[in-house]
């Protein structure tokens, strides 16, 4: 039995909490060199609810959710957390008061197991005061099943993929059972199924009254799990609604102050020969017997479900991971394409799935990060690069796909996510490929650039470039392509034309 | 429209100075403690003494050669260790080559008297085919950098030593000699880093090294042949240090199995020092040039307030450690900004 006056006191604090929220934040402002991230925003965030955070790449979103984790300091402003004022010293100070957080980028350690990556720091000890490896193991398990996650504890997290990679993270930002739960586009590189499920979790963390900071740049998430969004705008606050109360066009006026007439933009352009064909190409045990046709001027998309090696089949294509058996003709000439080099010289582009992994130089500048693939080919005389030329074009590029930088000598590491895709995008743009193949290319993008960058497609297929696409969001592929090839696990499921294609035939295929 | 975007044409403005700005302030700062410090107890000052500085300058030098080659490694993401040891086996075999007609006991009595270009080419050949080596092995079969450049560093110096059963060499003729004579080390010092700081910032050959160490998986996909250019770094960097023996072997007019033992480390520090990120993908050979005339004020420095070499030994030590955990620093900073 509480006393009375007790029941008073959790009472303050309940009201308390439910007019300032679980998390408040007030005029937060936060400036990097050059750059003014965050100017006087605020946020609360109710328990129960999930409440989006909506802005355009750049607009300082995954900065204030890095400062509510401890991982930067801000330079003003004043964060309340369960009705009382705190300093988020550390991400280990954020998360023993109750925030944890699932990262933009990925932070899995490659080389340890799923289990040791989700307990880490908080290892189960045997009587020796020794790591319990079968109880971390089973622990592992228990909260898989919980989630409805099926993944081996023991595999290695450098064997799975970007999305499998993704379900641990949010694993183990479950497992710290916290109250307050950031997430960082956790959707950008998952397909419908696992966003499906991300809901479920979602929604059942909501009714246990944990407050859920949702980024995302996908409207159609916002109005199926947010109940209150905030829009950011260039570092400030712009307003806060009941996702009840307002149209997709309206937050999207928020957010980029102009209207979006057409997210897919399809100029219709004769499809010519083919370009590049795929004969049964195989690698055992990842897929098997791929085949098809890709011609001049066509979007060609490429659907599927995580784990159906699509990923794997444009690796192989680009000679990343070269197909063992199978050949590949490209103007109908037999080509071994042993690796990317090779590709290239073929006239071919690849933007990969993973831009920390196998797509940025985060330690490098902007230009140098744009430049990487063109001089490989051109602009070089004896060795020498034609700094001057080179410089121009990555500048004029990057101004077309208005990346948001400073200025182009700012390190990559600095730059937003949607940015640095960008900067990956103008790099493949420059090389002029004739064969564009794209994974995921608006992964994380926000809409207006999202549309921007599909006028960009569309207008390169129509000059008869090539491309292959391969995207988990279903409306860009239908909104895009001329043909979808659907895959399923390693074999090619069926096509579908432009004109018979539509969410559930794909889903038909992709499930089987 | 609210989005600010890249300016076309506007040249890139630096807002942040470059980093050599801060080791060049170490450089002057620990200049400055040593030449207070000799007023107070030599009674004389330590940079107002040109002979001291040319010294100091030509000893630091045969390493920097080294230095400029394992800076370029160390960007690639990887490690030397066996430069010291290749020293030791280009001095064998280039001062084996160089010796005067009138030494009875010359290492290859017919081939006395020759060209000074053969003694040098030879030398350098034996540095080029170890880089290769190490370079082949790292690229292809993905060995780790250290035991690969360990094994060469252990194999080379057993080769120096096999070469005369321990003896030394020595009677070169003029024109080798010449290569180490008065200030020409320096010099040799100069044109090769002057030639690697323009090959670094301005050629394809540059971009490629940095690209490779900030992430050598994106570097391969975006067209780069990473194994190739990692064999060409190992190659150039066993090719410095073997220009390195010759100019050591020449100025001491003798070669024995034991030289440049530890070069390797001294090597790796200076470009350490200079800010080269042993993460890879950071340092330029400007920051190597501080770092090794940071190297160099500090043993001479030493030997001006007369401490003991013992010391100087255990200090340098030390301070090797310290520009390691200032890289470390650097990037947690990096890192946690603010
Ligand atoms: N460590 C840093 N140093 C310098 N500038 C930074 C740093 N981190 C972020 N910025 C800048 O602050 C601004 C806001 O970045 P932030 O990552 O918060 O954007 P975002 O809203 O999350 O965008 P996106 O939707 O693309 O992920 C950007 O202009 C970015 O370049
Ligand atoms: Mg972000």
């Amino acid at each position: 039995m509480v006393s009375a006056s007790t029941a008073a006191a959790v009472d303050r604090v309940k009201q308390r909490i439910d007019a300032e929220g679980i998390l408040a934040i007030r005029g937060i402002r936060k400036e990097f060199p050059g750059v003014l991230a965050l100017d006087d925003v605020q946020l609360k965030v109710r328990p129960g609810t999930v409440h989006a955070l909506m802005g355009e790449n750049g607009a300082g979103k995954s900065t204030l959710m890095k400062i509510i984790a401890g991982i930067y300091q801000p330079d003003a402003g004043e964060i309340t957390l369960r009705g009382k004022p705190v300093t988020l010293k550390s991400p280990l100070d954020a998360l023993e008061q109750g925030i944890s957080m699932i990262h933009q980028e990925l932070a899995l350690m490659n080389w340890m197991t799923v289990a040791e990556n989700i307990w880490i720091r908080r290892e189960p000890k045997n009587v020796f005061g020794l790591i319990d490896h079968g109880k971390m193991a089973r622990q592992t398990q228990e909260l898989f099943d919980r989630l409805n996650i099926r993944l081996d504890p023991l595999a290695m997290v450098s064997e799975l993929t970007v999305a499998q990679k993704q379900m641990v993270e949010i694993a183990k930002a479950v497992s710290h059972n916290s109250d307050v739960l950031i997430m960082d586009e956790p959707t950008s590189a998952i397909t419908e199924n696992e966003v499906a499920h991300l809901f479920t979790i979602i929604r059942d963390l909501r009714a246990r009254g944990v407050g859920i900071v949702y980024i995302t740049h996908k409207m159609s998430e916002l109005f199926e799990i947010a109940d209150e969004f905030t829009v950011f705008r260039d570092g400030k606050y712009v307003g806060t609604h009941s996702a009840l109360d307002v149209t997709r066009d309206d937050i999207i006026r928020m957010m980029v102050g102009r209207d979006i007439t057409d997210m897919f933009p399809k100029i219709d352009c004769p499809i010519g020969e083919v370009v590049l064909e795929a004969r049964n190409l195989t690698i055992p045990g990842v897929f098997h017997d791929v085949s098809f046709q890709l011609r001049k001027g066509e979007i060609l998309g490429l659907a599927g479900l995580v784990g159906s090696k699509r990923s794997n089949v444009a690796e192989a294509l680009f000679g990343v991971h070269p197909a063992s058996s199978g050949e590949v003709l490209i103007d109908g000439t037999p080509v071994q394409i042993t690796s990317p080099k090779v590709a290239m010289e073929h006239g071919m582009a690849f933007l990969t799935e993973d831009r920390k992994e196998t797509g940025c130089f985060l330690i490098l500048d902007c230009l140098e990060n744009i430049q990487t693939a063109l001089i490989t080919r051109d602009h070089v005389r004896f060795g020498f690069i034609d700094q001057k030329a080179v410089t121009k074009l990555a500048e004029d590029m990057a101004a077309k796909l208005r990346v948001k930088t400073p200025n182009l000598a700012e390190k990559v590491e600095n730059l937003s996510g949607g940015n640095q895709q960008k900067l990956l995008i103008a790099r493949w743009l420059l090389t002029k490929p004739r064969i564009l193949i794209l994974d995921e290319p608006t992964r994380g993008i926000d809409v207006g650039a999202k549309s921007e960058i599909h006028r960009l497609i569309t207008g390169l297929a129509s000059e008869g470039v090539a491309v292959l696409m391969i995207s988990s969001e279903l409306p860009e592929v239908l909104g895009m392509s001329d043909r979808i090839m659907v895959m399923h696990e390693g074999h090619v499921a069926g096509f579908l034309n432009r004109d018979e294609a539509d969410q559930v035939k794909i889903m038909d295929l992709a499930a089987r | 429209m609210t989005t600010a975007t890249t300016q076309p044409t506007t040249e890139r403005p630096q807002r942040r100075l470059p980093q050599e700005v801060n080791i060049l302030m170490v450089l002057v700062g620990i200049s400055l403690v040593f030449e207070i410090l000799g007023w107070i107890t030599q009674g004389q000052s330590f940079l107002g003494n040109p002979q001291r500085l040319s010294i100091m300058i030509l000893q630091v030098s045969v390493i920097g050669i080294i230095a400029i080659g394992v800076t370029q490694v160390i960007i690639l993401g990887g490690i030397d260790l066996s430069s010291g040891s290749i020293v030791g086996a280009t001095a064998m075999i280039s001062m084996s080559l160089a010796q005067v007609g009138t030494f009875d006991r010359a290492i290859y009595p017919g081939l006395t008297d020759l060209p000074v270009i053969v003694p040098l080419i030879a030398g350098l050949m034996v540095g080029l085919i170890a880089g290769t080596v190490n370079g082949v092995l790292i690229a292809y079969t993905k060995i780790p950098p250290f035991i690969a450049t360990l094994g060469m560093m252990v194999a080379a110096r057993g080769f120096a030593k096999w070469y005369t059963k321990g003896q030394p060499v020595s009677f070169p003729t003029d024109s080798f000699a010449a290569l180490g004579k008065g200030m020409t080390p320096v010099f040799i010092f100069l044109l090769v880093a002057a030639i690697f700081h323009v090959a670094l910032k301005y050629t394809r050959y540059g971009k490629y090294t940095y690209a490779i160490g900030a992430n050598p998986q994106a570097a391969r996909v975006s067209g780069i042949n990473v194994e190739r250019h990692i064999v060409k770094i190992y190659a150039v960097a066993g090719l410095l240090a073997a220009l390195a023996g010759i100019v050591v072997t020449a100025r001491g007019l003798t070669a024995q199995a034991g030289m440049g033992v530890m070069y390797e480390l001294d090597a790796i520090a200076m470009a350490v020092i200079g800010g080269v990120s042993l993460a890879g993908g950071r340092g330029t050979i400007l920051g190597t040039m501080i770092g090794m005339v940071i190297f160099g004020v500090i043993i001479s420095g030493f030997t001006f307030l007369r401490l003991d070499a013992y010391y100087q030994e255990m200090i340098k030590g030390v301070i090797i450690v310290a520009a390691v955990v200032a890289d470390v620093h650097r990037q947690k900073k990096r890192v946690k900004k603010s």
